[in-house]
Formats: structure tokens, C-alpha cells, sequence
């Protein structure tokens, strides 16, 4: 059994809606089956098979290379196995993802993650705006799982995220952790203005000292028990966080404009 | 049966099912992890007017514990779901969420067949009005309330399994001090036994009892026949020689782990041996009707 591997043929010009492409949709469908499902590219359906070069027959472990930032929702609502990216990713990468792993080796644009219920989403590379947040109409961002990220992220990262564990060992843009229902974002680079406008509850872990907006307050430096738990159960992740096992923190709480309940953790 | 002089019983322990539990707690250091399972495992001699029968199994290092602190695991035993749920509760709350730097975690998680998910810190969050918040980590819950040492850490739930309590045995000595010397043995070597605690003070019980009493309002009473003081009034188990008795009572996750546990007791007993006064081993049972258990005396010693 070898991974099935979806190779673009050519650069593509219009984006292409590849959601059809989990394993727990292909488990048990001829290559041929495969091949002929329609994929929403605008206003066409084109066949798999127009697409991509398809080979292998494991359809728990797909492969998409040479990949493009065109290609949206790949892994939406998955529910098992592992999609291995190489090249790029367009937007919506893990949409409603529920469980098994998506690995990106290159870049994702916006909403990667959002909707996200369980699971692994490991990004080399950069992401786009509205990282695990809720897409617009929707009330909850990323509701469970963990997101890796080892470049940057942009704006409104964990956009009302409402739980799940987002590492980022980049620097993130403005209003990051915005309207943050709960959950845990650690930031290891720098984060934009703005960090937790309106956030309501959950854990944003930083390295360095943000700007804070009036409704943030400081609440002290701390050495907080539930970091050690935390750490230790990042300690087998493949990331830069699994090496960190600090809990003295400065701690923040906010946004105080709505219920306050969030907290920035900085490290000293 | 003769090990080293003393004579072993062709009788069995009488022992029942029983809901156990497993608590973790985690201090700053392993002095205040014990003053907190100390608390907590306080008054818990016997289900009879304690509600549980609990004690400290086993210290636990850095390494063990989900926090990374120095730590104990404590057992809980109790004849119901219910008051095992009720007991876990009051007791977490009065001895450990008031405990300085403590913190309470859940002791099983898998292993078991049959595993009920039950309350650890999952009602005492309240106790933060509205400040309380949980994290979720490896899919396991944990409650960071707010208190004036800094935060309570607790995990929202622990597990609780069918286990056997009731598992006994009695050390028949001549003289108070070397049946005491006996059980001291014992105990040392018992508590190096996983999934076991030996419930009463020290591990050692003096007033075995037996069912039913000549008080109408009283269920059990002193095990006269044997009392060694009654030898010569009442129909004793006693031979001559014997002056004290005394008994291990165990609890266990399981019915092998106490079967471990009694072998161990009692083979440190009799290393002391008829020339340390150690006569006999015994063990006490209802006639075999009452408890679905029985620890047969010489089987656990083949």
C-alpha cells in the first residue's frame, strides 16, 4: 500500500474547492471512481483526474504535491488518516477538520483551521489572516484539536476560537486572540496591536511584552502551577514548545470590556 | 502449614466488593503533598462509621505526576458509588483544595475493565466564583481556581472501579509487644505493595469483631473468642501461650493485588518466627456466606 498522491499537473489559475479529497471520503473507491469526482472550481466541476496526476492506493495517507495556494479546503471534515501537503495551501486548510493530521510543508492563506473540532494541523510554514477563527455568520472559531505553526501567522489569529491549542513560533499580526471565546494560543515571536481586543475567556502565552489597549489589566508576576501540567503535555509535539518548561509569567487579564475572563500570560 | 515455626490457619479472609478510587495529589514539595493526603485520608479507618476506608499507597517522584511535582497517591474505598462520590467530594474540598501549593489529579485512567468517570474537582470549581477556568490538555479536563496562596489546580474527574475490601489477617503473638513487632513487619513490607492500603492506624487493628452483640442496638462487638484476657469464660480460638492478637486489615484495587499484599504481610510475620513469639496466623471471616471473597490462608502461602 503506498500514500495516494494527488500531483498537480499545472499551475492552475482559478481556485479549486478539493474538500472531496480526505480519506474518510476515498476509503474504498476505485482510482477510477476517484478520478472522476467533480471538483467546484467557479462556476465549472472538473474531474479529479483533469487536475491531477493520481497515483497510489492508501487512502488514509494522501499526499498533494506540488501543490498550490489555489487549492482550498483541503482536509475539510476530515475524520481520519493523514494528508501530507507539499507546496501550498489556499485557504480553509482542515475546515471543520474532526480528527487525524494535516501536514503543510509551505504556506496557507486565510481561515487555516477554522471550525476545527480535533486533531493535528501542522503548518511549516505561514499562514494567513483569521487563523482558527470562525468564518463569517458562524459564532465559534476552532472548537478542539491542536495547531502547529512554525513561521508567522497574520491578522485575527484564534478569532473567536472557543477551545483547542494554537502554537505559533512566529510573530502574529494585529488583534490576535480577538473576541477569543477559550482555548490556548502561545505566540514565541513578536504579536501586532490590538492582542486580545474583546477577548472573553482563554490563554493567550507570550514571549515578550505586547501593546495593550486600556482594557487589559495587569493582575502580577506569577508562578503558575497549570503551566509545568501544560508544558508537559506539549512535550511530545513536534515544535518549539515542547522544550519550554517555564511557569513565572506576568499576568494580564482582559479584555475587562467583555467579562474579562481572558488572560495574556508574558513570560519573565 | 509451619513457615519458620508458626502455624498458619486452614481458614480464609472474608473480603467484599467495594468501589475504589485513586487520587493523586502533588505539593510543592512532598511535606505539604502529605499534609494534604494526611488530611484527607483522616478518619477513614472503616466504612463502619467513616463512610470510606482510605489511605496513602505510595509516594510519587517528579516524574509520575501530571504536574511535575513531588507527590502521593492516596486509595478510596467505600461500600457505595454514592458515598465513595460524596466522601471524594467533601474530603477534596475540606483537605486538599485547603491544603497550601496542593493540587489533586485523577489516579486511574485505564487498566481496568470497567472504569466509572466520577467527580474529583468538577463541583469544587464553584468555589471561585465565576474566576475559575478549565484548560483542556491530552483530552483531560483541569479546573485552575483562584485562592489566596495563587491558583487551585485540580483535574475534573477521576475514575472508580470495582475493587475488594476486607481482605485480613491476624498475628497471634505471646506478648502485646511482639505481636505489635510483628505487624510493624508486616506493614513495612505491605506498603511497598501497589493498589493496596491497610486502612486503620499504622495499618493495624486491635478490635476485631464479631457479628452481632448481646445489646440489641449494637450489630457488631469485641471478638471475644479472641480476647485474650477472656481465655478461661468464654469459647476461645486461644491456646495458652497466646496473650495478644492483632489484625492487618487490606483494601485493594483488585483481588490479586490483595493477594500480593497478604503473602507479603504475612511471610514478613513469620520471618520473625516462633522464637520472637510469633504462634500462629489466622485470618477472620463470617462463615463464608457474607463476602463473595475468600483469601484462603495457606493457598496465598503455597
Amino acid at each position: 500500500m503506498s500514500a495516494l498522491t494527488f500531483t498537480l499537473k499545472q499551475a492552475i489559475q482559478q481556485r479549486v474547492d478539493v474538500s472531496a479529497l480526505t480519506p474518510d471520503n476515498l476509503a474504498g473507491k476505485s482510482l477510477s471512481d476517484i478520478a472522476a469526482i467533480p471538483l467546484d472550481s467557479g462556476r465549472l466541476k472538473l474531474r479529479v483526474d483533469s487536475l491531477f496526476d493520481i497515483s497510489g492506493d492508501n487512502a488514509e495517507e494522501i499526499v498533494f504535491n506540488n501543490a498550490s495556494g489555489k487549492l482550498d479546503y483541503i482536509g475539510s471534515k476530515m475524520k481520519s488518516g493523514r494528508i501530507t501537503v507539499n507546496g501550498g495551501a489556499g485557504s480553509y486548510l482542515g475546515f471543520q477538520m474532526r480528527k487525524g493530521e494535516i501536514v503543510l510543508n509551505g504556506n496557507a492563506d486565510a481561515y487555516t483551521a477554522s471550525g476545527m473540532a480535533g486533531g493535528l494541523l501542522h503548518v511549516h510554514g505561514n499562514v494567513g489572516d483569521f487563523l482558527a477563527a470562525a468564518i463569517p455568520g458562524d459564532r465559534k472559531g476552532m472548537k478542539g484539536g491542536i495547531v502547529l505553526i512554525t513561521g508567522n501567522a497574520g491578522e485575527r489569529a484564534g478569532d473567536q476560537m472557543r477551545r483547542g491549542i494554537i502554537l505559533i513560533e512566529g510573530n502574529v499580526g494585529s488583534y490576535c486572540a480577538s473576541r477569543m471565546l477559550a482555548g490556548t494560543i502561545g505566540v514565541l515571536g513578536s504579536v501586532g496591536d490590538y492582542v486580545g481586543y474583546g477577548m472573553r475567556r482563554g490563554t493567550l502565552l507570550l514571549t515578550q511584552p505586547p501593546k495593550l489597549h486600556a482594557t487589559l489589566q495587569d493582575c502580577g508576576t506569577h508562578t503558575l502551577p497549570f503551566l509545568s501540567l501544560m508544558f508537559k503535555s506539549f512535550s511530545n509535539l513536534p515544535s518549539k514548545f515542547a522544550a519550554i518548561n517555564k511557569n513565572r509569567v506576568q499576568r494580564f487579564a482582559g479584555d475587562i470590556a467583555n467579562d474579562g475572563k481572558g488572560e495574556i500570560l508574558v513570560f519573565k | 502449614m509451619i513457615i519458620n515455626g508458626v502455624s498458619i490457619d486452614d481458614t480464609f479472609a472474608e473480603a467484599f466488593g467495594m468501589r475504589g478510587t485513586r487520587v493523586l495529589i502533588t505539593a510543592q514539595n512532598l511535606r505539604w503533598a502529605y499534609n494534604a493526603a494526611r488530611a484527607m485520608t483522616g478518619f477513614a479507618t472503616s466504612v463502619i462509621a467513616c463512610g470510606v476506608e482510605a489511605g496513602i499507597e505510595r509516594e510519587l517522584s517528579p516524574e509520575e505526576t501530571p504536574d511535575g511535582r513531588p507527590g502521593v497517591s492516596i486509595l478510596m474505598f467505600a461500600m457505595s458509588s454514592a458515598v465513595l462520590m460524596k466522601q471524594l467530594e467533601t474530603r477534596l474540598g475540606q483537605c486538599v483544595l485547603t491544603c497550601p501549593t496542593a493540587a489533586a489529579f485523577s489516579g486511574i485512567d485505564d487498566g481496568y475493565p470497567e472504569i466509572t468517570k466520577i467527580n474529583l474537582g468538577k463541583n469544587l470549581r464553584f468555589f471561585g466564583d465565576g474566576f475559575q477556568t478549565s484548560k483542556v490538555f491530552n483530552g483531560k479536563r483541569y479546573w485552575r481556581v483562584p485562592v489566596m496562596d495563587g491558583e487551585f489546580m485540580t483535574e475534573e474527574s477521576t475514575g472508580m472501579i470495582r475493587s475488594v475490601g476486607g481482605g485480613n489477617f491476624l498475628i497471634l503473638a505471646e506478648s502485646q509487644p511482639q505481636a505489635l513487632a510483628a505487624c510493624e513487619a508486616a506493614i513495612d513490607a505491605m506498603s511497598k505493595v501497589p493498589n493496596v492500603i491497610m486502612p486503620f492506624p499504622g495499618g493495624v487493628v486491635r478490635s476485631g469483631s464479631k457479628v452481632g452483640s448481646k445489646y440489641k442496638s449494637l450489630i457488631a462487638s469485641t471478638n471475644d473468642a479472641f480476647c485474650p484476657t477472656l481465655k478461661g469464660i468464654t469459647k476461645t480460638e486461644l491456646s495458652p501461650e497466646i496473650e495478644s492478637v492483632m489484625e492487618i486489615v487490606i483494601d485493594g484495587l483488585t483481588d490479586p493485588d490483595i493477594r500480593v499484599a497478604m503473602r507479603a504481610g504475612i511471610a514478613a510475620a513469620c520471618e520473625l518466627g516462633a522464637k520472637n513469639g510469633i504462634k500462629r496466623i489466622s485470618a477472620g471471616n463470617y462463615g463464608g456466606k457474607l463476602g463473595p471473597y475468600h483469601f484462603k490462608l495457606r493457598e496465598i502461602m503455597a
